[in-house]
């Protein structure tokens, strides 16, 4: 086997001799896709590094990357790369006091920004950021007459950049030659939901060896195209484009601006697509809404065809054998009216691979996805692990799974439940961090992830919640009340869910229904009602809710480590939970202690044998008076099923 | 924000410009000049005479009496379509757009009187039209990158919110590439956001472009922050001229404003 390429520097060369004049590159600029080839990125890069050594830059200098997904932002993480530096991208909605943190945090002297928007940031910054010198703009709009001597033009980069190269023609492969593949490669910063947010070091190796892992998984060609629209400063961006590209020489495809994505998307037709669940919640959302106002006979036909796919397609798309040759040749047609004209309208009708993952995706939504015939995948990791811990391969998809773990991870489930992980892609460390270090790789070298999980039957693994956030029923098994809270929500009807259990014999909930959901389903019923509270006491909406909580409680036997958590009795709240009321978080998120000791009287009710409780409650209203609600609910037995069965008889 | 923006010479004076339609004075003896690279504020209660002061500059209306002089040419009539040519264009005050086609043909049609090509040429679509389209598409493209509108770049109008419109028209008119831009209450019934990316714009047009604007706006805030030079009329009269602090403080201006018995 030849010496294969060991840092991303080494590897832009290699592919620009490999393939100088395939597309590595592309933006949108005035209308036009502009393309670039290996041999003009690497020569564009050169240029910039030389400008960059022209300005001081030296070997562990950390260079700031900020803005949206620009091929001269990509090229500038080259070039600092190329000189041994370590590029940061951050975050370009970031307001400037954060940026100011890293800035800080990352020691970092130089920057490359994409417009006006950005310079204004950093110039802010500045007093606080002494170490900052220079920063570097792409967009020169609305930057005429800024005098600042920090200031430079990308032109004016490159320009210095040129007369540098001349002078010292071998100064670039010589740096080149110096980069090691335990360098650092880049520094990621995690968003961080508690505290300031800490820089993920990862080297070219890790990064390296986790894409080329990626790249033979799913096959990745030079001939694939992928279009980077999600931030630069996100692990994901720099894995799956940056460091991928470098391996298989795809090409990235950089959208015109953030608002013209769909468009983009329609042009280019990438064959590999990362989304998180929201990204493709919205795209289905606006086909949704778009079929209604269509004429009678598209929605006809859309609804019709769908209900193949719904049917059959999954199972199409896997290849399942049994599939009658009807349903086949349904499906076939539909193709032809219907999936194939809608996947191109979506941009998706080349799509090869597409994945999604940082949070759990609705049934729903992932089975629309799967049924016209996008091989739609989960992942799991963190920017920690390169993310790459567990992978759908394709033809071997559960919607309730992350998949196995790739090759080359280590995955572990500590006795608490928790997710550890040991993989070549592991960060070096966290930027002058060693306790944080300390504390997230134990000695084995194994990182605790915090995320609660375990492995089903397929050697799936299976992540349900935040490790802390996961406790044990009064047997000793497994309670984990946001993955059965999720899976209630998963129902159009539900909105809210709260599950209680933590040292309980049993599993109890709270539900809020979700009035325009059930609403309209009462309408289409002709059941007349007033509001949230008229509708949340009704029996037809509590047998309703029932059947949900039913359907959910069936899936759950399935599952040996939780079908003892399957919801045995529950009660739909009289008042809709509200941040208003110290209910929810202002992002939405159930506070489940709080909302304990609020309803007491309720969940004792939930425990005994009662039938029914009387409640009060203090509620504010939007204008901010506040009074008193009451109501007599009714606490509704839900059916379990199978393993709890069992267990009863045991 | 004028750091390196410099104010030249007149490049459109208006000289005792009184213009009636029947017994209706709309304007009366106005006379002010409006200077390359300025910005330049016509303000005033309804029914000042603003509007008719714009159409009288790009010649919609022909004043009975007074001049006036567009890069030192001095007129009296002159229509619409040559005021254009001299490098006048203008955005209206109820949007004036083809609601059915979508933004880029919009601006295209801002483009009309650059094209060479005549109508056979044009229906074939070949050699020198064809040329002549690329070039037109080129200009067009840095206008809706300028005005950040690529997203809505293949919508028809008819669909878009009332503060894209506004935007459309100003492409439109920017498209013409003209000396004068002529701004007929560009920020009406726009949300304070639109507002401020609209200010942002003509400031930025004026700045890089090097454009003179005249700008007929009630905002008063918007007025002050954006305009080099104010001009108040009231019924048909110029009552002040000035920076936009010495229109502020004006007596004459406040009485117009806040009304005083006359």
């Amino acid at each position: 086997m030849t010496e294969q390429p060991d840092t991303f520097p080494r590897l832009l060369l290699h592919q620009a001799r490999l393939r100088p004049a395939r597309p590595a590159f592309r933006e949108k600029d005035l209308g036009i896709w502009k393309t670039w080839s290996w041999a003009q990125v690497a020569d564009e890069v050169r240029i910039l590094a030389c400008g960059l050594a022209a300005q001081g830059f030296e070997r562990g200098d950390r260079l700031a990357v900020i803005g949206d997904n620009r091929p001269r932002l990509y090229w500038a993480m080259m070039a600092a790369q190329a000189l041994g530096g370590v590029p940061v991208p951050l975050y370009q909605d970031a307001v400037a006091a954060e940026m100011a943190f890293v800035l800080q945090d990352a020691d970092i002297g130089f920057a490359v920004v994409e417009d006006q928007e950005q310079v204004d940031k950093l110039l802010e910054v500045l007093p606080q950021c002494p170490r900052l010198k220079r920063i570097c703009f792409d967009d020169p709009r609305g930057l005429r007459h800024y005098g600042q001597a920090e200031l430079t033009a990308f032109e004016d980069l490159q320009a210095a950049g040129r007369g540098f190269a001349q002078h010292n023609p071998d100064f670039f492969a010589d740096e080149l030659g110096k980069g090691r593949p335990s360098d650092v490669a880049v520094i990621l910063y995690t968003s961080g939901t508690t505290g300031q947010p800490k820089g993920v070091s990862q080297t070219h190796a890790a990064m390296i060896q986790t894409a080329r892992v990626l790249v033979a998984f799913d096959g990745f060609v030079e001939a694939d195209e992928i279009l980077c629209y999600l931030p630069m400063a996100w692990v994901g961006d720099f894995l799956y484009s940056y460091a991928q590209m470098h391996i298989a020489g795809f090409c990235l495809n950089c959208p015109e601006s953030p608002d013209t994505v769909m468009t983009d998307l329609r042009e280019i037709g990438p064959t590999y697509y990362f989304g998180p669940p929201r990204v493709y919640e919205s795209i289905l959302t606006q086909v949704m809404i778009r079929i209604e106002d269509a004429g009678w006979l598209k929605r006809r036909l859309f609804h019709a065809f769908m209900a193949v796919a719904k049917r059959v397609g999954i199972g199409i798309l896997e290849g399942k054998p049994g599939i009658p040759l009807r349903d086949r040749l349904l499906y076939r047609l539909g193709e032809i009216l219907v999936y194939g004209p809608l996947k191109n309208v979506l941009g998706m009708s080349r799509i090869r691979v597409a994945y999604t993952g940082g949070e759990a995706i609705g049934p729903d939504l992932f089975d629309f996805y799967r049924s016209i015939g996008i091989n739609l995948k989960q992942l799991y990791g963190m920017t920690e692990t390169c993310v790459t811990v567990c992978m759908h391969a394709s033809g071997d998809v559960k919607l309730e799974t992350v998949g196995p773990p790739m090759p080359g991870v280590e995955v572990r489930i500590a006795d608490t439940g928790e997710v550890l992980v040991r993989s070549p892609g592991l960060m070096k460390e966290y930027h002058k961090r060693p306790d944080a270090t300390r504390e997230a790789i134990d000695a084995q070298g194994f990182f605790h992830t915090g995320d609660a999980g375990y492995f089903d039957s397929g050697g799936h693994l299976k992540i349900i919640d935040r490790a802390k956030d996961v406790g044990k029923l009064a047997d000793g098994t497994l309670f984990a009340p946001k993955y059965l809270e999720n899976k209630l929500k998963f129902f159009p009807y539900v909105k809210e869910a709260v599950c209680f259990g933590q040292g309980r014999d049993k599993v109890c909930a709270f539900i809020n229904i979700d009035t325009a959901a059930i609403g309209n389903w009462a309408e289409r019923r002709n059941l007349p009602y007033t509001g949230y509270a008229d509708l949340a006491s009704q029996p037809a909406v509590l047998d309703l809710i029932r059947e949900c909580v039913e359907k959910a409680n069936g899936d759950l036997a399935q599952d040996s480590t939780l079908a003892n958590s399957q919801i045995r009795r529950f009660l739909v709240l009289h008042k809709e939970l509200e941040a208003d009321d110290g209910e929810l978080t202002r992002t939405r998120k159930v506070r489940r202690r709080h909302i304990a000791d609020k309803y007491a009287v309720l969940i004792d009710a939930l425990y005994s044998d009662k039938t029914s409780c009387y409640v009060e409650t203090q509620m504010r209203f939007e204008d901010g008076r506040s009074g008193t609600v009451s109501a007599d609910l009714q606490i509704v037995e839900a059916k379990t099923f199978g393993a709890a069965a069992a267990r009863k008889a045991a | 924000m004028t750091a390196g923006r410099k104010i030249g010479r007149p490049i459109l004076e208006i000289d005792g410009v009184s213009l009636a339609f029947g017994g209706v004075v709309a304007l009366q003896g106005v006379s002010f000049d409006v200077r390359e690279h300025e910005i330049r504020a016509i303000i005033g209660p309804n029914g000042a005479g603003k509007s008719s002061m714009l159409n009288v500059i790009n010649g919609v209306y022909h004043p009975q009496q007074g001049t006036v002089a567009f890069k030192g040419r001095r007129r009296r009539n002159v229509d619409p379509h040559e005021a254009a040519q001299q490098g006048i264009a203008r955005t209206f005050q109820n949007i004036a757009l083809f609601r059915g086609m979508t933004v880029l043909d919009n601006i295209m049609t801002g483009r009309n009187l650059k094209m060479k090509s005549n109508f056979l040429q044009q229906a074939v679509y070949w050699g020198a039209a064809k040329r002549e389209e690329l070039e037109h598409r080129a200009k067009v493209e840095a206008v809706i990158d300028f005005l950040e509108i690529q997203h809505i770049r293949k919508t028809p109008v008819g669909r878009l919110p009332y503060g894209l419109q506004k935007r459309v028209e100003l492409a439109r008119a920017l498209a013409a590439e003209p000396e004068l831009l002529l701004l007929d209450e560009p920020m009406a019934g726009m949300n304070l956001e639109e507002k401020q990316d609209m200010s942002r714009f003509v400031l930025d047009v004026n700045d890089q472009m090097g454009t003179s604007i005249v700008l007929i706006e009630h905002d008063m805030s918007v007025v002050m922050d954006l305009s080099d030079r104010v001009v108040v009329l009231d019924y048909g009269r110029k009552i002040a001229d000035g920076t936009p602090d010495e229109v502020r403080n004006n007596r004459g201006v406040i009485d117009a404003y806040l009304g005083v018995a006359h």
